[in-house]
């Protein structure tokens, strides 16, 4: 780092921690963030003039499949928790720790420990080694935890280390082998299908045990009316609970099956149209406290096939800023909100001193258009794959440039 | 025979679908118009005499990548009977299941210039998938659960020659709703052509919401049976009837067997059904199964193979270059 000369982002507007957007400069210095407000560059600085943009804090994004650079930088995206969900899954300190290195130096990967060895739901994987290998919280990986007594197991455990679980929530008895939520286009389609409710039943048991076991649980994606409800009412009693969702669950329903379109093959399933409508409601009251690009690119070998037999997953990180920016727009949430949701909040979950424009935080700063507009081309990603649910769809909000520790991202261009 | 709202245009425009890939996005006229199409097939394959040359010079490649012993033949028999090359790939017992593989076959298939092609295949989709990747008319021979749409045909071609006329007509779909691609493509097929359909099934063995789908539910089969015109019985899979769905296939013959006691709830002339293969004793008694006047199970076998002729006469019109078609 120290061969790089501090950074000046001078005339934009920044978006600072205590919600406020305000014009102002900002200085960089040795990675982080030395003045924000009413800076001068000093000489020998590099000097970014963000010509009236909005300055805010690279995206911290809890979760995502895999690490595809190219797509968090168009994205905006600094740092991302790496799901366990990998090929060997991330269950011993050794992999942990060459993930936590594998983005450096322009992105910075915090892996997720495995819950269970293998993922298996069944024996616990080596989590205090895996924390000193930088593992910065626990993640039970794709698929819910379906014996109670492991999962109260594992959540004490984390309570010990004040370590955070990272949950699916999904009742496997009831999912099975569903690829679909049990509702009108399910039928249609002849998909197999489970009931909404599964999230909501798995949802109740996992805040029973966490608050049993005094431990903290974030439930990577909640997308039910129900599930939403659950969660809501635990805040209201200060269980140590947080939510979040991607943009897929607050911008489209099942119906984007149609066709068996398999880009629309997700997990947990799209939902009906009342919970989608669910899901912006609890991202304008705060139940939901952060939405991520839930980033899993994946070829044709593993979507040009019969809906049922092609993988879950959506390269989300192009698209996690503008859609969440639609929010803004419709008045869902303020900008200062949309970045805690994007940035700050995660930031804090992973325990990152990153995710807002403060002095002596992470030099992670984004120069963003928030309304500029393009359109989403799956053909043209800069994702490792485009299985977008959103192809050809317009959309508004563009990075232009991205710094990671005070020094300037080379974005290779998309298409 | 046909109610003015089926009437349809002459030509090309009176079928302008590609293939057949499902009853939906069918307009009921489309839908009569096969059925009027196969109309003259059923008399043909009523001859010694059954082989007409139309499809002279043709390959008809049927790809079943799950077994099938009745809809493979009769989509044979079909081909065959109009003078087509017809060519069977049964891939069940193969390697060949999932995957890119799917995709690589059809682009095989596609290589091979076969100018039209019937799929079975046990995945939701799997037959549009195809579809999509050839250059030919593509029949759904049933994709998972999804559709079965010559069945549907020939099940309405079927209760067209017994009853005449579908508009307000009871019909009453009994089984195992949930898994059945037949019960699907028959729902779209029946409720677009005006009849009242009511579907069955202990509340396992429905899928959600399916009301939306234009048809009253029915857990109790003595009360889905009143006043019915056509009855038909769906096939239970015996490995459903193991206690996760059912407790045993004696208790649900017991609640939902058709019997002539329970038969007799319907209208006096009421058409009983079934696609095949049957479960006699389970889903329906022998008695009723072999009911003279009543039992249409070999009627439906019959006019099956007057639909798939039907299917593959449209479906290669634009091919072979026919006034109106090109």
């Amino acid at each position: 780092m120290s061969i790089h000369p501090p950074l000046t982002i001078t005339g934009g507007k920044l978006v600072l921690p205590d919600g406020r957007i305000e014009p102002g400069s900002l200085r960089c210095e040795g990675g982080f963030i030395a003045a924000v407000g009413d800076v001068k560059p000093q000489p020998g600085d590099e000097v970014h003039d963000a010509a009236g943009k909005l300055v805010t804090p690279g995206l911290v994004d809890v979760a995502v499949f895999t690490i595809d650079k190219p797509a968090f930088h168009f994205g905006g995206i600094t740092r991302a928790a790496l799901m366990p969900d990998q090929n060997p899954p991330l269950d011993t300190a050794a992999r942990v720790r060459f993930a936590a290195q594998s983005g450096k130096p322009d992105f910075w990967v915090h892996p997720l420990a495995a819950a269970t060895r293998n993922l298996d739901g069944e024996s616990l994987a080596e989590i205090a080694l895996m924390r000193e290998a930088g593992a910065r919280a626990i993640a039970t990986g794709r698929r819910w935890i379906q014996d109670s007594g492991t999962m109260l197991r594992l959540l004490q455990y984390a309570a010990m280390m004040d370590m955070v679980v990272v949950a699916h929530a999904e009742d496997a008895g009831l999912v099975g082998n569903a690829v679909a939520t049990a509702g009108e286009m399910a039928t249609r389609l002849g998909l197999p299908s489970a009931p909404a409710e599964a999230e909501a039943l798995a949802i109740s048991r996992d805040l029973a045990l966490a608050e049993m076991a005094g431990a903290r649980i974030h439930f990577r994606k909640v997308t039910t009316a129900a599930g939403l409800d659950l969660v809501r009412r635990a805040k209201g009693r200060g269980l140590g609970v947080t939510a979040g969702v991607s943009p897929a669950y607050f911008m489209l329903s099942d119906l984007a099956m149609a066709q068996f379109r398999t880009f629309a093959h997700l997990s947990p399933p799209l939902r009906c149209e009342a919970d989608r409508k669910a899901v912006i409601a609890a991202i304008a009251d705060g139940t939901i406290d952060m939405i991520s690009s839930d980033h899993d690119p994946r070829g044709p070998e593993d979507k040009r096939l019969p809906f049922a037999d092609s993988a879950p997953g959506m390269a989300g990180a192009e698209t996690l800023l503008p859609l969440t920016m639609s929010l803004v727009r419709d008045g869902v949430i303020s900008m200062s909100r949309a970045f805690d949701l994007l940035a700050a909040n995660s930031a804090s979950l992973l325990g990152v001193d990153a995710g807002r424009l403060a002095a002596g935080a992470e030099a992670d700063i984004a120069v963003i258009d928030p309304d500029r507009p393009w359109i989403v081309d799956s053909d043209k990603m800069a994702a490792a794959a485009g299985n977008t649910p959103f192809d050809k769809q317009p959309v508004q909000g563009r990075v232009l440039a991205l710094f990671k520790g005070g020094v300037a991202v080379k974005a290779k261009k998309a298409g | 025979m046909t109610s003015p709202e089926y009437t349809y245009p002459e030509g090309a425009a009176a079928f302008p679908h590609r293939g057949l890939v499902g009853i939906a996005g069918l307009a009921p006229h489309e839908i009569m118009f096969l059925l009027d199409e196969a109309q003259q097939w059923v008399e043909l394959n009523r001859h010694a005499q059954k082989r007409r040359e139309l499809l002279s010079g043709l390959t008809i490649i049927n790809a079943f990548f799950e077994n099938s012993t009745r809809t493979l033949l009769s989509f044979e028999i079909a081909g065959k009977r109009l003078g087509a090359d017809v060519v069977n790939m049964a891939v069940a017992t193969s390697s060949v299941k999932k995957g890119e593989t799917l995709i690589d076959t059809a682009m095989t298939l596609n290589a091979m210039r076969a100018d039209a092609i019937a799929i079975r295949h046990g995945s939701s989709g799997a037959v549009q998938l195809i579809a999509d990747k050839v250059d030919c008319p593509v029949i759904n021979a049933g994709d998972g659960q999804h559709e079965h749409p010559t069945q549907a045909l020939l099940d309405a071609l079927t209760i067209r020659q017994a009853k005449r006329a579908f508009n307000g007509l009871r019909v009453t779909i009994c089984g195992d709703i949930l898994h059945s691609r037949v019960a699907r493509s028959n729902i779209l097929c029946l409720t677009s052509l005006g009849a009242d359909v009511r579907v069955c099934a202990p509340p396992a063995l429905m899928p959600a919401e399916i009301e939306r789908m234009n048809v009253r539910v029915f857990h109790d089969f003595d009360a889905a049976l009143q006043g019915a015109d056509v009855v038909m019985m769906l096939r239970l899979q015996m490995e459903r009837m193991q206690g996760q769905f059912i407790p045993s296939p004696r208790e649900y013959r017991h609640l939902y067997g058709l019997s002539l006691e329970r038969l007799a709830k319907a209208e006096p002339d009421a058409l009983v059904m079934h696609p095949g293969p049957m479960n006699r004793g389970v889903e329906i008694e022998s008695d009723v199964a072999d009911l003279a006047g009543r039992s249409q199970i070999t009627t439906q076998v019959e006019m099956g193979v007057a639909i798939r002729m039907a299917c593959l006469d449209v479906l290669t019109r634009k091919a072979r270059g026919l006034e109106g078609w090109a």
